[in-house]
């Protein structure tokens, strides 16, 4: 994104030092995305000369006021002040530290050590067919994917890192800063989370709120109830468990596999969404707490692919049926198969490279004709369907006038 | 686009192109006027003075390599000589990245001949073995400008140079045929805009040689001429992942200036500089010296001719360097250099031993000019009498589905 033009909003009746909304506007876009930047007018100036440009800020009303700005949409990422009202709205009580940013839980465990509570690993996976896990643990908790893949049913190798891209797509958060607290953005209502049970036992969890220069901590039971009311149910999993998965043994963690598999970036979706899993220590109640309406936008674009699995069969057999190249070449190949045939039966003794030779001769001689002509054949072929496309499109407006006129 | 084939406007004196500090240069190439002392052009110097590369025969291999068959006859007798970055799309598409090819004519005149069709002929071939879409631009207001036509009538044009350009065997579901008048519209008209903001009047006289004499337009359409080297110009076509897409322009090599111009610009655009791959001249009838030129109809062959017209412009006016008597040809041969039918037939006759056997036999003396000008006219009727009969079945019809602004779903397949 370039900040190519910008006209602050409204700036002229503001509050100096309130926030002023910048618009962008993306240079590759053919429809421009505006997106709004918030800054203090204070910081206006050190802003633009950050840019290296010599612009002045001009401050006049807006023409046009931008309505995507206003309107707060749902699909937008959450941030880190909206998580931290949506905590004190369920009266959620959690203490809050600010430091730099931390990408490792040693790091973390330097500014926030002091909270006394338990620091969480967070691991963001996927499995083969694209269905995303959290597996939040406490940070001496051995993980092992392996044994981990194979309890959920997934074999041996079944769990992988999910890809980057799907950080800032599916959770909405940065590099290193993957917390179960994703889960309250929309995109993310299709991943499993794994919580070790060693939280239950802690005094506080710590997590990040959707950004690693800031660490809250809050007591399980507050954390449950806020997965609670996002519609995730808590599962806590013996993490360091390694129970024998084999015919007498099911995977005990399959009831965790998402429901849906999603579509990650770089990624074809091509798995039909499996069955609700049987939820077998989970009450009626509970159960109707789950996310039931299933948004229907992944189901469609699933079906979208799926039925674009079916004509891309087709498309390849139209492609050849199509081919001008490939149809001459059959011809020519019946005709000289024909006509070998026939020559061998009036002389038995004919000589077969003579035979060839003179096939080959015919084939060359013949080819550029024959080619020309079958692609004059497509072209007006397809010219007539061209037309008959345009003529029954129009076909039924002609006829409204005819019947207006009477 | 100007006539591809050294076709002289009707200017009165040379244009300068520009790039002359050495004094008088020897030979003038730009897109408008194509003219050499003694006739010749040198194409070593004129690649060196572009800049371009030449086509050599280790590319040639590596088309054969990749496309799976037997290079073109042009390409393999060096008519098709010169390119820019031509590595880098076949670097490309070795790796799966596709591109589209585009190409143009100027509509000038009604009656094309061989020499205007050869650059079309080469598109075609690389649209079959590459399996990639095709635009093709017809610059009616180019012929406007230049040349004084109604708009009316170089529409009209236009249209009637459609209809030849379709006869050569262009794929319908990958090709896609605007002229300037009608296709002018908000995509390609923003991107001419951009283009515009990147070239200033300095650098359109340095290249083209305008002068403030001439009309505006003429500063302004090279703009026009480079927009379609830009996917984003054809939104209806190229949209999503193929907004980026590369582009290969086969054009003769007098249109070098106009992409010169647009390579520069890409990368302003983030776009990528659009490869070409250029074209000689195509001789005239009457050898090096004559100039093809729609005024003379005895200087190339038309498409319209026919068979006898054919047989009768071979025979009387195409230029021999055979002897003046068969005694003299026996003993000393042809002169192979300046021999017009050995030229056409190197071009157009795609057996490699028999065009050897025949130069072989010309220069030695065991052939005589009668019999090679005989070969020549079997070869030359053939494709006239192809084209001619692709031309009859194109209807108005035909030329409106080239010509819609439609998708190319199967352009690529």
């Amino acid at each position: 994104m370039v900040v190519t033009g910008f006209y602050p909003d409204n700036m002229s009746r503001l509050n100096p030092k309130g926030p002023i909304i910048f618009h962008t506007q993306s240079l590759e876009s053919r429809e421009s995305s505006l997106s709004a930047c918030s800054f203090h007018a204070a910081s206006i100036n050190p802003f633009l000369k950050s840019l290296n440009r010599n612009l002045k800020p001009i401050y006049s009303p807006a023409p046009r006021p931008p309505l995507l700005i206003r309107r707060r949409r749902r699909s937008m990422a959450f941030t880190k002040d909206q998580l931290l009202a949506r905590l004190q709205e369920l009266k959620v009580e959690f203490l809050s530290c600010d430091h730099p940013s931390v990408m490792t839980v040693e790091e973390q465990a330097k500014y926030v050590g002091h909270l006394g509570g338990a620091l969480s690993k967070n691991l963001f996976l996927k499995d083969k067919k694209h269905r995303l896990y959290i597996i939040s643990a406490l940070a001496n908790t051995k993980v092992d994917l392996k044994i981990l893949s194979q309890r959920l049913g997934l074999g041996k190798g079944g769990l992988r890192m999910a890809p980057e891209e799907a950080l800032p797509e599916i959770l909405h958060v940065a590099l290193g800063s993957v917390t179960p607290f994703a889960l309250i953005n929309e995109s993310a209502r299709s991943v499993s989370l794994l919580l070790d049970k060693g939280f239950k036992s802690q005094r506080y969890c710590l997590f990040h709120p959707l950004t690693n220069e800031v660490t809250i901590a809050l007591t399980p039971s507050d954390f449950d109830k806020f997965l609670l009311s996002i519609g995730h149910e808590p599962a806590y999993v013996d993490l360091e468990d390694c129970p024998v998965v084999g015919k007498d043994n099911p995977p005990d963690l399959a009831y965790l596999i998402p429901a849906e598999a999603l579509n990650l970036p770089g990624g074809a979706d091509k798995v039909p969404p499996t069955s609700a899993p049987a939820q077998t220590n989970a009450t009626l109640e509970q159960k109707t707490k789950q996310p039931t309406q299933k948004p229907k936008e992944p189901s469609k674009e699933q079906k979208q692919k799926s039925g674009n699995d079916k004509p891309q069969i087709n498309v390849d057999a139209v492609a050849d049926s199509t081919n001008v190249e490939k149809f001459v070449e059959k011809v020519l190949e019946k005709v000289s198969n024909v006509f070998i045939s026939e020559l061998s039966k009036q002389s038995n003794a004919e000589d077969g490279n003579i035979k060839d030779h003179m096939l080959e001769g015919v084939k060359q001689r013949v080819s550029s004709d024959l080619l020309s002509m079958t692609m004059t054949l497509k072209n007006s072929v397809y010219t007539q369907g061209f037309h008959a496309g345009i003529e029954s499109t129009l076909y039924p407006l002609a006829n409204k006038k005819i019947v207006e006129r009477k | 686009m100007a006539s591809t084939t050294g076709e002289t406007l009707a200017a009165a004196e040379p244009i300068a192109d520009g790039r002359t500090e050495e004094g008088e240069e020897e030979q003038v190439v730009n897109p408008w006027e194509v003219s050499a002392k003694g006739g010749k052009i040198d194409y070593d110097k004129l690649v060196d003075k572009f800049g371009c590369q030449r086509l050599d025969e280790s590319l040639i291999q590596r088309f054969e390599r990749i496309t799976g068959r037997r290079a073109h006859v042009f390409l393999r007798r060096g008519l098709f000589f010169a390119h820019r970055d031509l590595s880098d799309i076949l670097d490309a598409y070795e790796r799966g990245e596709k591109f589209y090819l585009y190409t143009g004519r100027g509509p000038s005149s009604e009656s094309l001949h061989l020499g205007h069709l050869v650059p079309f002929m080469f598109t075609k071939y690389l649209q079959d073995v590459f399996k990639v879409p095709l635009v093709i631009q017809l610059t009616d207001d180019e012929k406007c400008m230049w040349k004084g036509l109604s708009v009316e009538e170089s529409e009209r044009l236009a249209r009637e140079n459609a209809k030849d350009i379709i006869a050569c065997g262009f794929d319908v579901e990958r090709t896609f045929i605007f002229a300037d008048f009608s296709y002018m519209s908000p995509p390609i008209y923003k991107n001419i805009v951009r283009i515009a903001n990147c070239v200033t009047g300095n650098k359109i006289v340095g290249i083209f040689g305008l002068t403030l004499e001439d009309y505006g337009g003429k500063f302004f359409f090279p703009y026009i001429q480079a927009a379609p080297s830009f996917p984003s110009s054809f939104p209806h076509i190229f949209s999503g992942k193929y907004s980026k897409l590369r582009c290969l322009i086969p054009c003769a090599i007098d249109q070098d200036p106009y992409f010169r111009m647009t390579r520069d610009v890409a990368p302003r655009l983030s776009y990528h500089k659009p490869a070409l791959i250029e074209s000689k001249f195509f001789p005239a009838l009457q050898g090096e010296s004559g100039k093809m030129s729609a005024s003379d109809p005895n200087s190339a062959i038309y498409v319209t001719d026919s068979l006898k017209d054919i047989k009768n412009k071979v025979n009387r006016y195409a230029f021999s360097g055979g002897q003046d008597t068969i005694e003299k040809q026996r003993k000393y041969g042809a002169n192979l250099e300046v021999d017009v039918p050995v030229k056409y037939l190197n071009f157009f006759l795609d057996d490699d031993a028999e065009l050897l056997s025949i130069k072989e036999k010309y220069g030695s003396g065991a052939m005589l000019t009668g019999e090679v000008k005989a070969r020549l006219i079997e070869v030359l009727s053939e494709i006239v009498e192809r084209h001619q009969r692709a031309r009859a079945a194109v209807t108005e019809e035909t030329v409106d589905a080239f010509m819609a602004v439609r998708p190319l779903p199967r352009m690529f397949g």
